[in-house]
């Protein structure tokens, strides 16, 4: 390996060909993207003069909102792919080998089908009159008839004062179960988003949890640890590094999302993606449109910069652990 | 061994939520009714499986025209964009994995930054290129969009098979007299094959998978399979042809894979032990 400062031409041959396509078609198309923000815009739909109405416009109230729905349907997501795949992923490294390179196979198979087929499959599960809406109705219907008989729980529709009477209380709740539908919903964003990248993050879990050894664990519980314990304490750090990339992994496409939303969320589930696409589709507001994606890319870059500095935090502080572990070991001359 | 019968038990759950929805692309592939998508009829009776689909797809009845243009489309753009994707990505890998200078830092920056972009970023800002210099989109704008995207992961790829590279080999092949091109086409590339193929596979599967980049910049009139597929409403007559297509598509891949371990199989076996 050579460490010489001036780049000789071949490593500018060699380098040109994505150095250049890289600079022209997304380096360049960022600064763009930057440029626009501080034009107006023009009635036919093209961009105006330098001008910082577009951040001005930005001010709108419903945009807090908006991005504030975004982050924490992206939050929500994550958690739940974490829940989910933290459990896979160590059930699959703790298969015998063979079986380990089949279940994960297994996992990624579903993702050769068209993600678009996937999401009208899951549109047409959840249509209306569909069999999986049964099953929610089922499920709300219970809720309703739990929660009938504690008194001071609002129930929708239910009249006033009569809400302790259960009966009452529960044909009240039918009709309101009745109207809740899951597609159109923010349910149905979730649930569909999770789908989606819960291989995303199980992958990375389990290559992590694979290198892990998993003696430390009967360690543990040989020296008293219970296994939720022994899981949380021992096996949680042991992967950290799978947990931050899978983190990474849902948390990212999950903020950008916005397909899911468009053919799932209905009108109650619109996301900045949803926003960037009809200003810059529909409106043909371009500056508006390269606000929104700098807005975007500010909630993306953002968590992630925190995330790395933590990680390096993390790193820089077991490495002072280890250090004062070591002077201290040296002053009582390895004796303790 | 104490065995965790919990996560045992998750893992089975999340696996059939996996694949309910693809067993019901299977399912709906069959329905003999577009329109309500429905294996009954308007009276409640069964109407049983049809076929229907599958023979208009094999026939290339008028009334799949426009899905299947737009799933040839599909498969031409992903097949260029790995190619090239492929001879960048290669390149890149090369000179990332060869030298460390200031020079590749950026270019590491440059390769490595796509990675952690939302999708909907790259798409609209390839639009505003395409919209500052004027170009229309279509067919070229695709296929640009798609190696944009393609590249990183490609490099990627490429990058972690090259670390498992014996440099000395090189070293052996100029000792023995080779030129710096024979020792590329004849030593370093056929070790870095496999690598190769896995990127490729991989460009050709987000290729042929994208919808939210190409819904940017694929102008009036062009569509690649997913973006046609998402313009499609739910009460869309041919939406069991869609179905159809994807199960057929599933098959292929699957039997290819299939194919490719048994080939792999016959020719290197497996190490005992392992």
């Amino acid at each position: 390996m050579k460490d010489s400062a001036k780049p000789s031409r071949a490593e500018w041959l060699v380098t040109l060909p994505s150095f250049v396509w890289l600079v022209l078609f997304f380096a360049i198309p960022a600064l763009i993207v930057l440029a626009f923000t501080f034009h107006g815009h023009t009635v036919n739909g093209g961009v105006g003069e330098w001008s910082l109405s577009t951040w001005r416009e930005l001010v709108d109230p419903d945009y807090p909102t908006i991005v504030w729905k975004t982050i924490r349907i992206s939050f929500e997501v994550t958690a739940w792919c974490i829940l989910l795949a933290l459990p896979c992923a160590y059930a699959i490294a703790r298969l015998p080998k063979r079986w380990r390179a089949i279940v994960a196979g297994a996992i990624m198979l579903p993702f050769w089908t068209s993600f678009v087929v996937r999401v009208f499959a899951w549109k047409t599960m959840l249509h209306p009159d569909g069999w999986l809406q049964t099953c929610y109705h089922a499920y709300l219907h219970f809720k309703y008839w739990l929660f009938a008989w504690v008194p001071n729980v609002h129930v929708p529709t239910a009249g006033a004062g009569q809400a302790n009477d259960c009966l009452i209380g529960i044909a009240g709740c039918a009709i309101d179960a009745a109207k809740t539908t899951i597609i159109d919903s923010e349910v149905a964003v979730v649930l569909v988003s999770v789908y989606s990248f819960l291989p995303f993050a199980i992958m990375p879990m389990y290559t992590a949890a694979e290198k892990f050894d998993f003696s430390l664990l009967e360690a543990a519980r040989d020296l008293g640890a219970k296994n939720f314990y022994a899981f949380r304490k021992i096996f949680i750090p042991g992967i950290w590094q799978g947990i931050v990339s899978a983190v990474l992994m849902v948390f990212i496409p999950a903020i950008g999302s916005y397909v899911i939303p468009q053919m799932l969320g209905g009108t109650d589930c619109i996301l900045i993606g949803n926003k960037i696409f009809m200003r810059a589709m529909q409106n043909r507001n371009i500056p508006h449109a390269s606000a929104l994606a700098t807005l975007m890319a500010v909630s993306v870059f953002v968590p992630m910069g925190i995330a790395m500095w933590w990680k390096k935090r993390q790193a820089a502080r077991d490495r002072k652990r280890l250090e004062v572990r070591t002077a201290q070991l040296m002053a009582t001359g390895g004796m303790e | 061994m104490k065995r965790s019968y919990f996560s045992v038990a998750v893992l089975a759950i999340v696996l059939a939520f996996l694949y309910v929805p693809i067993l019901l692309v299977v399912v709906y592939g069959f329905i003999p009714n577009g329109i309500s998508m429905s294996f009954f009829d308007s009276a409640g009776h069964f109407t049983g499986f049809s076929g229907r689909w599958y023979s208009m797809i094999f026939t290339g009845h008028m009334r799949l025209n426009a899905l299947m243009q737009s799933f040839w489309l599909s498969l031409i753009v992903a097949g260029l964009a790995t190619l090239i994707s492929c001879a960048i990505g290669t390149t890149s890998a090369l000179a990332l994995h060869k030298w460390r200078g200031r020079l590749q830092s950026i270019h590491h920056a440059l390769v490595y930054t796509p990675l952690i972009m939302p999708d909907i970023l790259i798409g609209i800002s390839l639009l505003m290129l395409f919209v500052a210099c004027s170009v229309d989109c279509g067919f070229w704008t695709i296929l640009i969009a798609h190696v944009t995207f393609c590249v990183s992961y490609v490099v990627m790829t490429i990058l972690a098979r090259l670390q498992d590279f014996d440099d000395r080999l090189i070293e052996a092949a100029y000792d023995l007299g080779a030129g710096p091109w024979y020792t590329f086409f004849h030593v370093q590339l056929p070790i870095l094959m496999p690598g190769i193929i896995a990127g490729g596979l991989l460009a050709f599967t987000l290729s042929i998978d994208d919808v939210v980049i190409t819904s940017f910049v694929n102008g009036a009139g062009t569509n690649t399979f997913p973006t046609y597929v998402s313009s499609m409403t739910k009460h869309s007559r041919n939406l069991p042809a869609v179905f159809a297509l994807s199960t057929l598509m599933l098959l292929f891949t699957c039997v290819l894979v299939g194919l490719s371990k048994l080939i792999s199989r016959d020719q290197q076996p497996k190490p005992k032990g392992k």
